[in-house]
């Protein structure tokens, strides 16, 4: 139960990333958001067998961790702790596609093992982008960003809610987990059926939570609508922001960067 | 609204699965007046004071609150006069940082902005909270929470408190802050606790509930004297009080 502990320890890392105050802090929540939107559709964008036009993509968030100040091993950590998605997902290509696509001397590379790696770069980028997001922002200014930016009440509501209580909800589990431990002697106890029942309790319990909550909201005039008393201000500096990172990735896109420079490279030797 | 009386009338309730609750509450509250209610874990403690803002409403019987009956139409108005402190403070704190929950109210009554913030600076200036402001609720202390959780009501500039076991989970000393914040309001209260140390501090009227109904009201000192009294509605008395009635002087 440790583990769960120490983990959510470090989501609550994130927040205290955003609490910094560097000037990629300061960006407007709604700039960073769409920024990183595009930058996840460019990278979705490629065919799955490109793998070299994808890497000057990595810049975006070496550039963006070194100006917002945010520790490399951490973020490298938690694109760990998500990596066997991933990984699940590209496992079976190398099996699949043994066609050869690359010869290098005397090793031949097939297209699964390509596609593979491009999808772990796909991946390590995608992520980076999104943690960069919220390390910078603060997820609660993610959520404020998301429903100004016309995504509905009800959604952006319950997603700050279930960052909210995500403490709360596992400080429960874990309180149940432990009382059920203390109790269970020689692995008798820990079977699927008590397991079943603690889930149960769990949802009861949550459920009656829910309700308390509501009721709290509802004697401070709760109307269907969360106000935050912030306002955002897009200023000059956050355009130059987008519009750079857009003209780069625009740039990356339509070109292949690497493959022009290994020719740029090849013309001075030869 | 000058009086905030706050009378409840025969009031019955029955929770969903059939279980009765309070079967035929009746007391009167005035203005200025701090009241306590005390009685066994389900005496209707809890079940009561959800009455009080409209939370539940009654199945038999009224509530009124000031110059109102407590109607759906007048439940806005009601919860404006009504500030409800809950017992677990992290039912009641649930945004981001403590300054947005502390707003969530005045934000509500949809007041200007620069008005919302005088008020929660002041909300939290009189917890002494100020610090805190830009704290996720969830990383302070059970004392912080508590304070921040009245602070959060404070903000809606009530006319009547109540409150839930305020003083449960608490350390001995942020036990005794809360009771000299609290004994610092002019505000009519209500406060329903197992607490009776803290009831003799604060409250000169008190209201034993047993088994749904009111089994005493009157002057505090006077019924935590009573040994029966107190033996029937499964409570003892105070440490503070020998058996002369006296406050014992340690």
């Amino acid at each position: 139960m440790s583990k769960i502990d120490s983990s959510l320890f470090e989501i609550g890392f994130l927040d205290q990333l955003a609490t910094k105050d560097t000037p990629l802090h300061l960006i407007d929540p709604r700039i960073k958001l769409i920024t990183t939107l595009c930058f996840i559709i460019t990278v979705v964008s490629y065919n799955h067998y490109d793998f070299a036009a994808l890497v000057p993509l990595i810049l975006y968030p070496l550039i963006l961790s070194a100006a917002g100040q945010l520790p490399g091993p951490y973020l490298r950590r938690k694109i760990l702790i998500a990596s066997p998605f991933a990984i699940l997902v590209g496992m079976f290509n190398p099996l699949f596609d043994q066609q050869t696509m690359l010869q290098i001397g005397t090793i031949s590379i097939s297209g699964g093992w390509i596609s593979f790696a491009s999808i772990l770069l796909r991946f390590v980028l995608t992520v980076s982008a999104a943690l960069i997001l919220v390390a910078s922002t603060g997820f609660a200014s993610v959520c404020m960003a998301l429903s100004r930016l016309g995504m509905p009440k009800v959604f952006s509501t319950q997603l700050l809610f279930l960052y909210r209580y995500i403490f709360v909800l596992t400080d429960e589990a874990q309180r149940m987990m432990r009382a059920r431990s203390l109790r269970a002697f020689n692995k008798r106890g820990t079977g699927i059926k008590v397991y079943n029942s603690m889930l149960g309790q769990l949802l009861l319990r949550t459920m009656d939570r829910a309700q308390r909550i509501h009721r709290a909201m509802l004697c401070r005039g709760f109307t269907g609508d969360i106000r935050l008393n912030k306002e955002l201000k897009i200023r000059t500096f956050d355009l130059v922001f987008f519009a750079g990172w857009l003209a780069f990735f625009i740039m990356v896109r339509s070109s292949n960067l690497p493959q022009a420079v290994g020719q740029l490279v090849l013309r001075i030797t030869t | 609204m000058s009086h905030h009386i706050v009378e409840v009338c025969d009031l019955r309730y029955c929770y969903p699965d059939g279980t009765e609750a309070l079967s035929g509450v009746n007391f009167c509250i005035h203005h200025g007046e701090s009241v306590a209610v005390v009685g066994a874990n389900g005496a209707g403690k809890s079940t009561l004071l959800l009455h009080l803002n409209g939370c539940l409403a009654p199945t038999v019987g009224r509530v009124r609150i000031g110059d109102n009956p407590l109607t759906p139409a007048t439940l806005q108005q009601v919860r404006r006069t009504v500030g409800m402190v809950f017992q677990d403070p992290d039912d009641q704190l649930f945004l981001p940082t403590v300054y947005d929950d502390v707003a969530f109210g005045p934000l509500n009554l949809s007041l200007p902005l620069e008005e919302v913030d005088t008020r929660v600076r002041h909300a939290l200036n009189t917890v002494n909270c100020e610090h805190l402001s830009s704290r996720p609720p969830y990383r302070l202390s059970g004392g912080e929470k508590r304070s921040v959780a009245i602070a959060s009501v404070l903000a809606m500039r009530p006319d009547i408190l109540v409150l839930d076991e305020p003083t449960s989970n608490l350390d001995p000393r942020a036990r005794r802050k809360l009771i000299n914040l609290l004994q610092g309001f002019k505000h009519t209260k209500i406060i329903a606790s197992h607490d009776l140390d803290m009831v003799m501090d604060i409250c000169d009227r008190t209201i034993i509930l047993h088994k749904g109904k009111v089994l005493a009201d009157g002057a505090t000192r006077q019924i935590f004297t009573d040994d029966a009294l107190l033996e029937q509605a499964h409570l003892e008395r105070p440490l503070s009080l020998n058996h002369h009635g006296q406050i014992r002087v340690l």
